[in-house]
């Protein structure tokens, strides 16, 4: 039933007593996820809104409360900090949706993660977050776009991912896992990695693909397209009116001064794995529709 | 961020690396100052201090070409300096509008035996840093790679383990080094790695590194850039931003909390999230327009927000059209229609101005846009607003 985060998820939200913390842990209960408990530490034994119990660590939150998932909204200085105790308590999957976080701390945490056999997957930082509609929606995303169904989207932006789910949901199409792998430029799931996972998922039959200018994460994912992924897909790459040199907004959204990681190149690694190419954001859905009947 | 060359090398010089005698100057006198420091009997070294490379091979928009000159004496150091100090130089870097020359540094000359290229960068492929060094060095280094790629060697250095001496013998030998350039190397590579590690920095290339013709190895020119995302952590180098090398709008925006990049088009737009303004620049562009900017509010967009990019943007006196691109998630969209006719009603909007609304509320939001008595043109799709105002703004022209 969908990838990474279902009905089944305990989560454990890291920063929870936090102005952003509070905010969006209230939707996503609201939503239906599961928040078992949370981690502010000093504030542990309180009581979150009368609701949810604050541990000190996020090892307390495991052994205490079972919690298999966490997510992060912890100020960029700590986030890394936040990210490394939660791969240490064993957490299977960790959402860190803090913008900022410095490039230099998520390579460290990478090499944790892909070199000391972690039992943890990292989603951003940077990002939106996940959601399986109608089951678990762990993030910032609006739940009331999304709806059940069978399309899984993956995409490193957040408000451009709810335009595309938005047009797909408006034309009857649900989802099943909607994946924000977020900004950055070094992150701990890539576009190939979130493909790969709706690929092999039995619930996913179609998939959608949003990325950015910058890096070589898309071109990664084409070329696993094209050999591995009969399901069809389709795409859309923001920042083809970009200039070179300059990060739009993203960390990772920069063509750099040689050329390298243009929307033109990952429009073209798209072409030729046979993806439905959006070239406007407004036809995301549409280029999906074009080779998907649902 | 990035730094100048003259603030580059203090920071290499701090890290144990060798460079050229040299001082920095603003004005006249400090130019004189400078100079008094160097030897009339050699060569001294006169360079424009911009934030953009070849400075070598630029012109001053006056016609005097050349922002870096190697000449000899005091007499000569003084004529260059004063043609270049306040002169916009224009390089292959800068734009044709070029950038303005507020600070010069003037160095002692070197007696060149060979150049080469030594960098460290923070690749985000391999989430790791890379030692890259090459032979042919003082000149462009992707063409290195590209035409002899055998003359670059590249390092990958674990984030986790940092810089071994091995590695640094590794490099010192593959750019043919002998005898006591091995330690002199070693101690320059340590040293820019262990800055490069502990000041968060993307980027520190040293373009050339020279051996003088005893054999000594000094670093010619420095280029270092900081991780934006880190820079509160180093109060030490946030003092280096040289505000004059950026644009003052982007200045404002960032002081608001507003991604904004001024670009040389005429249609402004505002939006939030910055993939999504990214694809609402790429829209406008699909459809004939050219954008002004790029601006993302972020997830806010409240009236104070709002009414602040309103006046960055308006400022651009290229601006012939707003387009306004917003998509409701957790932010309601009538919250968001109250800020936009706020701020309209704070600032004076003389050109085309359409708005798109989608998500939260999107309804009332529209319905409070209509009733506003605000002239704006509202549309419901993005294609529909970027045609609108691409429309709009050919109209007016």
């Amino acid at each position: 039933m969908s990838v990474l985060v279902n009905k089944n998820t305990r989560l454990v939200v890291q920063g929870i007593t936090g102005k952003t913390g509070t905010f969006h842990t209230q939707q996503c209960i609201e939503y239906g996820t599961n928040v078992v408990a949370g981690v502010t530490p000093g504030k542990g034994g309180q009581l979150w809104e009368g609701k949810v119990p604050v541990c000190n660590t996020v090892a307390e939150a495991v052994k205490e409360h079972g919690a298999n998932a966490s997510v992060i909204y912890v100020p960029p200085a700590f986030a890394a900090d936040s990210i490394l105790e939660a791969i240490e308590a064993e957490i299977p999957l960790v959402i860190c949706i803090t913008e900022g976080v410095p490039v230099r701390d998520m390579a460290e945490v990478r090499r944790r993660l892909f070199f000391h056999n972690t039992k943890t997957r990292l989603i951003g930082p940077n990002c939106p977050g996940i959601i399986t509609p109608g089951e678990c929606k762990i993030g910032i995303m609006p739940g009331y776009i999304h709806k059940p169904g069978r399309v899984g989207v993956v995409s490193r932006s957040g408000t451009l991912t709810y335009e595309a789910v938005y047009q797909l949901t408006q034309r009857g199409h649900g989802q099943s896992t909607c994946i924000g792998i977020g900004g950055d430029p070094i992150n701990g799931t890539s576009q190939l990695d979130a493909v790969r996972l709706l690929n092999e998922d039995p619930d996913t039959d179609a998939i959608i693909m949003i990325g950015e200018i910058g890096g070589s994460a898309e071109e990664e994912a084409c070329a696993y397209i094209k050999e591995h992924v009969k399901k069809p897909v389709a795409g859309f790459i923001a920042g083809a009116s970009a200039p070179k040199g300059r990060t739009m907004g993203h960390a990772g959204a920069i063509v750099s001064a040689n050329g390298a990681g243009t929307a033109e190149a990952k429009f073209a690694a798209m072409e030729d794995a046979g993806v439905s190419i959006a070239r406007n954001p407004s036809e995301i859905a549409d280029a999906l529709l074009k080779i998907y009947k649902g | 961020m990035n730094i100048h060359e003259y603030q580059a090398k203090r920071l290499l010089e701090e890290h144990g690396v060798p460079v050229p005698r040299g001082y920095a100057a603003q004005t006249s006198q400090e130019v004189d100052t400078a100079i008094s420091h160097l030897s009339d009997d050699d060569m001294i070294v006169v360079k424009a201090q911009i934030h953009a490379g070849g400075r070598g091979k630029g012109t001053f928009t006056d016609g005097y070409k050349g922002g870096v000159k190697v000449v000899k004496g005091h007499a000569a150091a003084k004529e260059a300096a004063e043609h270049m100090l306040n002169n916009t130089l224009v390089t292959a870097q800068t734009g044709p509008e070029g950038r303005k020359v507020q600070t010069l540094y003037l160095t002692e000359g070197c007696d060149i035996d060979h150049e080469y290229y030594l960098a460290i960068v923070l690749d985000r492929e391999t989430a790791q840093s890379v030692i890259i060094a090459s032979t042919e060095g003082g000149m462009d280094i992707e063409e290195v790679a590209e035409k002899t790629p055998e003359k670059l060697i590249r390092v990958p250095v674990s984030p986790t383990m940092g810089l071994r001496h091995h590695q640094c013998r590794q490099v010192a030998f593959a750019l043919g080094f002998s005898g006591d350039q091995i330690k002199q190397f070693t101690r320059i590579l340590t040293g820019i790695y262990k800055m490069f590690w502990d000041k968060n920095a993307m980027l520190v290339e040293i373009n050339p590194l020279v051996t003088d013709k005893s054999g000594n190895l000094i670093a010619l020119d420095a280029k270092v850039s900081f991780d934006d995302n880190a820079i509160f952590q180093h109060p030490d180098v946030q003092q280096l931003r040289d505000l004059n090398e950026e644009d003052p709008k982007e200045i404002e925006a960032s002081k608001h909390n507003l991604a904004y990049i001024a670009l040389d088009g005429n249609i402004a737009c505002m939006v939030n999230g910055a993939g999504l303004a990214m694809a609402t620049m790429d829209i406008i562009q699909s459809f004939g327009g050219s954008p002004a900017n790029f601006l993302d509010v972020g997830g806010g967009a409240n009236e104070d927000q709002v009414t602040a990019a309103f006046k960055i943007i308006l400022s651009d006196p290229n601006v012939k059209g707003i387009l306004v691109n917003i998509f409701g998630g957790i932010m309601k969209c009538d919250v968001i229609a109250r800020g936009i006719i706020a701020a309209a009603k704070n600032v004076e909007i003389t050109v085309p101005l359409v708005v798109r609304l989608e998500g939260t509320n999107v309804e009332a939001g529209k319905q409070i846009l209509r009733e506003s008595g605000v002239a704006l043109t509202p549309a419901d799709s993005l294609v529909q607003a970027a045609e609108i105002i691409v429309e709009q703004v050919k109209a007016d022209a």
